[in-house]
Parts: C-alpha cells; structure tokens; sequence
C-alpha cells in the first residue's frame, strides 16, 4: 500500500534520513520507533509532503506520489498530530467535521454536525463537547478530538504522530486502545511514530526502528523482544549506556 | 593579509545584507503574487472572507475614527499657528482637506491598520504554524494559501480603501471642530471652502493608497506568519518583523505613489 525507498534528507550539514526503506501493506499498522531527533517526525513530514526529500521514491498503491496524487492521498487520509493541532478559532465538532463541510463533497451543516457528534462518540466524547472550543479542554481531551476529526472521513490511510505525548498512563491506554479499535474497524492502512512502548504493543503489527537516519530492524511486534538487535533491545528496556 | 581581511570583512558584510535582503524581497513578491492569484481561482472560502471582513474593517473603525479626528484637529491648529506669521490663517479648512486626504487620511489608516491587523494575523498564523495547524489544514485537503491568507488578502484591499475614505472624512470634521470651535472661523464657509477645494483626483488617490497599504498591511502579516519559526520567540519575531516591514512598505508605497498621482 505504502513503499518508501531510499528516502534521505538534509538539513543544512546535517543528515536526517539517510536512504529509508519501508513496505506498509494494506490494512497493516505500522509503529516507527526511535529516539529522538532520529527523523521520525521528518519521515512522515516527507510522506505527507510537508518537508521535500532530497532523494528517494514514495509511492501509494503501486502510484509514485507527486503533487496531484498527494491531493488524491489527503481526500482519503487523516492524521492524529501530537499536539492534537485543533484549530483554536472553530467549536470541537467544527473542528471534526472541518473535511466535511468543505470540498466537494461537502454536507450540510446539519448532517456534518451529526457525522461529528458520531466520530466524537466513538473517542468517549460526549455531544456536550461538540460546541466547546478546543481551548476549553483538557490535553487527554484535546487529543480524542483529534482522533475523531482524524477518522471522521473515514480514511483509508491514517498517521498517528506520537500519539500519547504528554498524556498520563491511563489516558494513554484509553487513546492506544482506541486507536487499535479504529484500525481494526476500519481496516485503515496505519504509520505511528512513537517512542512509547506501551503504545506499540497496543497499536502495532509491524515496527520499525529507525536509527541514524536508516530502518536499523523492522520485524512482527510480536517478535521484538526477541529482534536480537541491541539497539532494539536498548530502546525497548530503556537502558542508558551507550552503544557503539 | 590580516589588514585585508579587515577592510573585506565589512564590505563581505554588507554584501551578505543586501544579497539577504534582495533575497527576502523575491520570496515576499512571490508570496504576494501566489496569495492574489488564489483571490481570482476558486475555491474561495466566503465565510473565512466574511469574518476576515469584519474583523480588518468594522473592528478597525474606533483606531480608525479617533487617529483621524485627533490629527485633523491637530492640523488645524498648526496651520492656523503656522498661517499666522504671514497672515495666512484664512487657508486652514484648505490645507487640513488636502493634507488629510492626500497623505494623513490614508497614510495614518495604513499605519494603524498596520499596528492593529498585520501584527494581529501574523501572530495568529504563526501560532497556527508553530501548534501544527497549518500542517493539519494540509493534511484536510484545504490549501492554507487559500484557506488563511487569501480572505485576510481580500478583506485588506477591501476594507481600508473604505476606511481610508472614512477616515479622510473624520479628519476633516476634526479640523472643522477645532477651527469653527477655538479658532472662530464660520462653520458654513469652512465647509464651503474644503469642498470646493478638493477635486475628485485627490478623492481616488487617496481610496487607491488605502487599497495598497490595506494589500500590504495583510500580505505583510501573512507571510511572516506563514514563515514564522519555532516557538514562542519565533512568533514574537513574526510579529516584530510583520509590523516592521508592512510600515516601511506603506511609507514607501506613499512616496511612490504620491509621486505616480500629483507629479508636476
């Protein structure tokens, strides 16, 4: 569904993404781990078109993606950034709902409310949060309703962007289980980048570690305590000493 | 060879300023070019347009009304003060009509406008960038170009030609109630003479100069929004930088313009 090859990118002096091979197939959800300031963030940037690679190929369904099969992407694509990325001047089911009152296939103001009381049903939102403004909510809260707007179109493609940052251990559980159950349900094709391991034996099929601006092991989420790596088994431990 | 590198160091320098300079003016005159072009293509988002309307214009009257009665008011008494060492003052409602609505009424509009609107939208854009909403409009199939910047674009050659005119109008009243309040002139031959004084030329150049700066005060605001870095400081320097540059550019605009409109 998704295939990333050879994808680098510099900025100024600095290699971030050094040639990254990655296969996503359809209806897989796909963890990336690593640390921070691996280029996690700069490889999804680069898929979605916001930051230009310098080199390598990301093609969507066999298709390389260009700028009029991105248009194409996002009509079928939603995302869940870390900040929740709320637009602060429009109500939470505005806000939900933004992709359906717009385009060309656009629904009545009536209907797109309704789709959006729905999706933020689905999160554990009630309709009483439909009218509030993003700035009258809580972090945990803020994020579900990014959830809802990101599946509210019901997208075939779906990137959650470290997903559980700042929230506490129990809201994280809540979001990873949703997240599963959304990708299960919908039968999304799904790319998370996380450095939180609770989140990827929630969320994840497959992982995919990058580390020094290459995929250094990419296996089962089932097999990763078992990856052999010692980077892997570093990350996933949390040990401090340096590796070589 | 030090003593070379001492004298080329200045001069390496300034070069580096102009080239950076040239370069910064190419990407705003782009930008510029991108957001109008996107008023004319659909689709246009008229409810965005709408608030940006209200916002940039109507909230914008009370600056707007009081910065032009204050200086039309100010006016006539310098000119009276200033008329009066060669027994001139009798041309007080005269040179307040063309000195507010040439200069003062439109150059004062884009200046507060500036104040108020460019540091307004550069701030909120930038937040948007620096809080991922931007990238989160993209990722919603919506051009931020066209979603963001064109309305504000819009509402700002709309609305300040208009407040412009309203302000002219306004500075003129405030020197009238100075001269016909303090300094004893007739309230009948002041208007009579500021009316027959002015001609309709100074009455579009004046709309015209406000739709400009209206044009550039939003642009302004726009771009470094749009170009903001990361941040708090990063949107702290949008907006300095906004402001900064949108009252250069309208002061310059003025110059040009003035001389495009009543050169001899």
């Amino acid at each position: 569904m998704i295939a990333i090859e050879g994808l680098c990118k510099t900025f100024g002096e600095t290699p971030v993404l050094r040639g990254v091979d990655l296969r996503v197939a359809r209806g897989q959800s796909l963890v990336v781990i690593g640390g921070s300031g691996t280029g996690k963030s700069v490889l999804l940037k680069c898929i979605l078109g916001l930051v230009e690679p310098d080199a390598g190929r990301i093609s969507i369904a066999g298709e390389p993606l260009g700028p009029r099969h991105r248009e194409a992407l996002f009509s079928r694509f939603g995302m869940l950034f870390q900040g929740a990325a709320l637009f602060d001047s429009l109500p939470v089911w505005q806000n939900v709902a933004f992709r359906l009152l717009r385009g060309p296939g656009r629904l009545t103001r009536r209907a797109a409310r309704q789709v959006a009381v729905e999706k933020l049903g689905r999160v554990g939102l009630g309709p009483e949060v439909a009218d509030r403004f993003p700035a009258e909510l809580s972090g945990g809260m803020q994020k579900r309703a990014g959830l809802a707007r990101a599946i509210a179109a019901d997208p075939e493609i779906i990137f959650f962007d470290e997903p559980t940052t700042g929230l506490d251990p129990i809201m994280a559980g809540v979001i990873n289980t949703l997240i599963r159950e959304i990708v299960s349900d919908m039968g999304a094709t799904a790319i998370t980048i996380t450095h939180d391991m609770s989140s990827v034996r929630s969320i994840a099929d497959r992982v995919a570690m990058l580390h020094d601006g290459v995929i250094r092991w990419e296996g089962p989420a089932a097999g990763i305590d078992r990856s052999g790596d010692p980077y892997v088994d570093q990350f996933i431990h949390g040990r401090a000493e340096l590796l070589p | 060879m030090r003593a070379i590198a001492a004298v080329a160091a200045p001069v390496a320098a300034l070069g580096r300023g102009v080239l950076g300079g040239l370069a910064a003016t190419g990407r705003f005159a782009i930008f510029s070019a991108e957001a109008l072009s996107h008023i004319l293509r659909p689709p246009l988002y008229p409810r965005e347009a709408l608030a940006a309307l209200f916002t940039i214009g109507w909230l914008s009257l009370p600056v707007v009304g009081l910065t032009a009665v204050f200086t039309g008011g100010a006016l006539a008494l310098q000119i009276y003060a200033g008329g009066a060492r060669f027994n001139a003052e009798a041309v007080v409602p005269q040179i307040v009509a063309i000195g507010m609505v040439r200069e003062l009424g439109p150059v004062l509009v884009g200046l507060m406008i500036a104040a108020r609107v460019t540091s307004s939208i550069a701030a909120e854009i930038a937040t948007m960038r620096v809080t991922e909403q931007i990238d989160a409009l993209v990722t919603l199939a919506t051009n931020p170009m066209k979603y963001l910047v064109a309305p504000r674009v819009l509402a700002g050659l709309v609305t300040v030609p208009l407040l412009t005119g309203l302000g002219d109008v306004i500075g003129v009243m405030g020197g009238w109630l100075v001269a016909t309040q303090t300094l004893g002139f007739n309230s009948a031959t002041y208007l009579a003479n500021t009316v027959d004084f002015i001609e309709a030329h100074d009455v579009w150049s004046s709309l015209a100069k406000g739709a400009v700066f209206g044009g550039i005060a939003a642009l302004s605001g726009c771009y470094f929004g749009m170009t903001s870095g990361r941040g708090a400081q990063g949107v702290g320097r949008a907006t300095k930088a906004a402001v900064e540059a949108a009252a250069v550019m309208i002061l310059a605009a003025n110059f040009l313009l003035t001389g495009v409109f009543f050169s001899v």
